[in-house]
C-alpha cells in the first residue's frame, strides 16, 4: 500500500494544492415567505489549506446544507463561500463531493464510474492511468469491471471516494460518507481516508454525526447548532483536536473531549 | 461480471438463464396454440359451408391468392414498400419524439410553453391529417412517411418526457457535482436511467406506425398492403383482403418481437 501511495503523489504533477475555504456570514433559509425556516445563520469559519475539518451536529441542523454551499450544489441566500479567495458560484471544479450514498451509475462498471470524476481537461490515456491508480489506492483494482450492484456497500462507497479523488480536488467534501456503513467497515474507511489524506494532501470538509469519527479524523471540529437567540444553526464551537493522526481511539484526552462534544450536542454523559 | 461477490450470485444467474431459454420456447409454443386453433376453425367453417366463399374464403384460397401475387412479383413490392414506409416513419418519428420528450421532460419552461399545444395536436385523429398532408406535400412517399412519423412521434414523446421527470434526483445531482451539464448529463445519466421507458415508448410507436401506414395507403397509394386492401375491396377479392390482413398482423408482430429482443438486451445492459 505504501508503494502505491508514494507513486500516486508523484504521478500527477498537475494536481491541485490544498485550498483554503472560508465561509463568511453564510445564511440559508428554505420555504416560502409565509412559511420560512431558517437553517443556517451567520456561519463564519476559515478552514486552512490541507486541514481536515469535521462538521458535527444533530440531524437536520444544516451540516449538509453547509457542505452543499461549498460544492456549489446550493446557493446561500446570505453571505458567501470563498475557495482560495474566489467566491463559489455554481458547481466548482476545485471541489469534489462524496455523498452518504455511493450514487454510482448502476449501468457502468466501477472503473467507468470513477472515470466520471476525471476533470474535463484530462486526456484519455492519462485519465485511464489515473482511474487504475485510484482503484488500486482504494483497494478495488480487482473489481474494476464489476457493476455497483455486484459489490458490497463499503466497496461502492470506496468507489465513490475514488471518483471524488479523480477530480484531483483542492477541497474534498464528504457528506457523511461512512454513515451508512457497518461499524467495522466504517473504521477501515476512516483509516483509508487518513492514508489518502497523507498521500494526496487536500483540504477536507467532513460532515458527520459520529463524535468518534470526528475525533479520529479531524484537525478541528466545527460544532453546528442553535446558539444565542436567533433561529437556525450557527457555529456553536470550533474545537482543535489534540494529537497527531492516527490517534489512539481509547486515549484519555480524547475521552474528555468526547464528553464535551456530546454535551454540546445535547447528549448526557453517563 | 467475471468474479461474483457472493458465491450464490453466479450459480443463481446461470440457472435462471438456463431455464429462461426453455421457458421462452414454451411461451412461444403456448402463444401459437390459439392462432392454430383459429386457423383450424376457419378451415372447418368454410369447408362445412357455414359461410359462403365470398364471406369467408377458405385458408387454402387465401394462400393461393398470396402465391399468385408472389408469382407475379406484386406481393414483394407491396410488402417491401409498406415495410419501408413504416421503418422510415418510425425512425424519424421516434427520433423526433425522443428529442422533444427530452426537451419538455427536462425544461419546465419548455413544458409549460409547448406542452398544451403538443397535447392538442396529439388529439387529432390520424385520418384528419390525410387531406392536409396531400395538400401540402402531395400524393407521394413523403406524405405517407410523414403521416407515419406523426403516429410514431407521440408514444415516444409521452413516455420519454414523463420518465425524465422521475429519474433518481440523487444520481442527477451526483452527475452535476462532477461537472456534467446539458447534453452530457442527458446522455450520461438521464437517458440511460430511462432506457426501459424509452423502449416501451418505441414499441407503442411501432404498433402505431403500422396503424397509420394503413390509413396512409388506403387513401392515396398505388401499392402497399393498405392499397391491396382497398383495391381488393373494389374488386370483390375477399381472399386478397384476408391475405392483406394476415400479412399486416404477421409483419406487425414480427417487427414488435424484434424490437422486444433489442429491448431485452438494452434493459439488461442499462438496468
Amino acid at each position: 500500500m505504501t508503494a502505491v501511495l508514494a507513486s500516486s503523489t508523484t504521478a500527477d504533477p498537475r494536481r491541485r494544492p490544498p485550498l483554503e475555504v472560508s465561509f463568511s456570514r453564510l445564511g440559508r433559509s428554505f420555504g416560502t415567505s409565509s412559511d420560512r425556516r431558517v437553517v443556517l445563520r451567520d456561519v463564519t469559519v476559515d478552514i486552512r489549506p490541507g486541514e481536515v475539518l469535521a462538521i458535527l451536529g444533530t440531524s437536520g441542523c444544516g451540516k449538509s446544507t453547509l457542505l452543499r454551499a461549498a460544492a456549489g450544489l446550493d446557493t446561500p441566500d446570505a453571505g458567501s463561500v470563498l475557495i482560495d479567495g474566489t467566491e463559489v458560484r455554481g458547481i466548482d471544479e476545485r471541489c469534489a463531493v462524496a455523498f452518504q450514498e455511493p450514487r454510482l451509475l448502476p449501468w457502468h462498471t466501477l472503473q467507468a464510474n470513477v472515470a466520471i470524476g476525471l476533470p474535463k481537461s484530462s486526456s484519455a490515456s492519462a485519465g485511464k492511468a489515473k482511474v487504475a491508480e485510484l482503484l488500486k489506492l482504494v483497494g478495488l483494482d480487482r473489481f474494476a469491471k464489476h457493476r455497483p450492484r455486484e459489490v458490497s456497500g463499503g466497496m461502492a462507497q470506496r468507489a465513490s471516494l475514488a471518483r471524488a479523488l479523480a477530480r484531483t480536488p483542492g477541497v474534498l467534501l464528504l457528506d457523511e460518507p461512512f454513515g451508512a456503513l457497518d461499524a467495522l467497515t466504517r473504521l477501515k474507511m476512516q483509516d483509508l481516508l487518513l492514508e489518502i489524506h497523507a498521500a494526496q494532501p487536500t483540504t477536507v470538509l467532513l460532515v458527520t454525526h459520529d463524535v468518534d469519527e470526528a475525533l479520529q479524523l479531524a484537525d478541528r471540529i466545527l460544532v453546528l447548532g442553535s446558539s444565542g437567540d436567533g433561529p437556525g444553526s450557527t457555529v456553536k464551537d470550533l474545537i482543535p483536536v489534540p494529537g497527531a493522526r492516527p490517534r489512539d481511539r481509547s486515549s484519555r484526552e480524547l475521552a474528555e473531549l468526547r464528553r464535551n462534544l456530546l454535551a454540546l450536542l445535547g447528549v448526557a454523559a453517563h | 461480471m467475471t468474479a461474483p461477490t457472493t458465491p450464490a450470485a453466479v450459480p443463481a444467474r446461470s440457472r435462471s438463464r438456463g431455464t429462461g431459454t426453455g421457458r421462452r420456447v414454451r411461451t412461444t409454443l403456448l402463444g401459437l396454440i390459439v392462432p392454430a386453433l383459429l386457423l383450424g376453425a376457419w378451415q372447418v367453417s368454410s369447408a362445412t359451408g357455414a359461410f359462403t366463399a365470398v364471406q369467408l374464403p377458405p385458408p387454402g384460397a387465401v394462400a393461393a391468392a398470396g402465391a399468385e401475387l408472389l408469382e407475379r412479383g406484386e406481393l414483394g413490392v407491396h410488402l417491401g414498400i409498406s415495410t419501408q414506409r413504416v421503418l422510415l416513419g418510425f425512425a424519424a418519428g421516434g427520433a423526433l419524439g425522443l428529442t422533444a420528450g427530452a426537451v419538455l421532460g427536462l425544461s419546465r419552461t419548455a413544458d409549460a410553453l409547448l406542452g398544451p399545444t403538443i397535447g392538442a395536436v396529439r388529439a387529432v385523429p390520424s385520418l384528419a391529417w390525410v387531406p392536409l398532408l396531400i395538400l401540402w406535400i402531395g400524393i407521394n412517399e413523403d406524405s405517407k412517411v410523414t403521416l407515419i412519423l406523426i403516429g410514431a412521434f407521440f408514444p415516444v414523446f409521452t413516455t420519454v418526457s414523463l420518465a425524465l421527470r422521475h429519474v433518481d434526483r440523487n444520481l442527477v445531482e451526483a452527475g452535476r457535482a462532477f461537472g456534467l451539464t446539458g447534453l452530457r448529463l442527458l446522455t450520461t445519466v438521464q437517458l440511460p436511467a430511462i432506457i426501459p421507458a424509452v423502449f416501451s415508448g418505441l414499441r407503442l410507436a411501432l404498433a402505431q406506425s403500422w396503424l397509420f401506414l394503413v390509413a396512409a395507403e388506403l387513401i392515396a397509394a398505388s401499392m402497399g398492403l393498405g392499397w391491396l386492401l382497398s383495391d381488393s375491396q373494389n374488386n370483390g377479392r375477399v381472399d386478397r383482403i384476408f391475405l392483406a390482413i394476415v400479412l399486416l398482423a404477421v409483419l406487425g408482430k414480427t417487427t414488435d418481437a424484434l424490437l422486444g429482443l433489442a429491448q431485452r438486451w438494452a434493459v439488461r445492459r442499462w438496468a
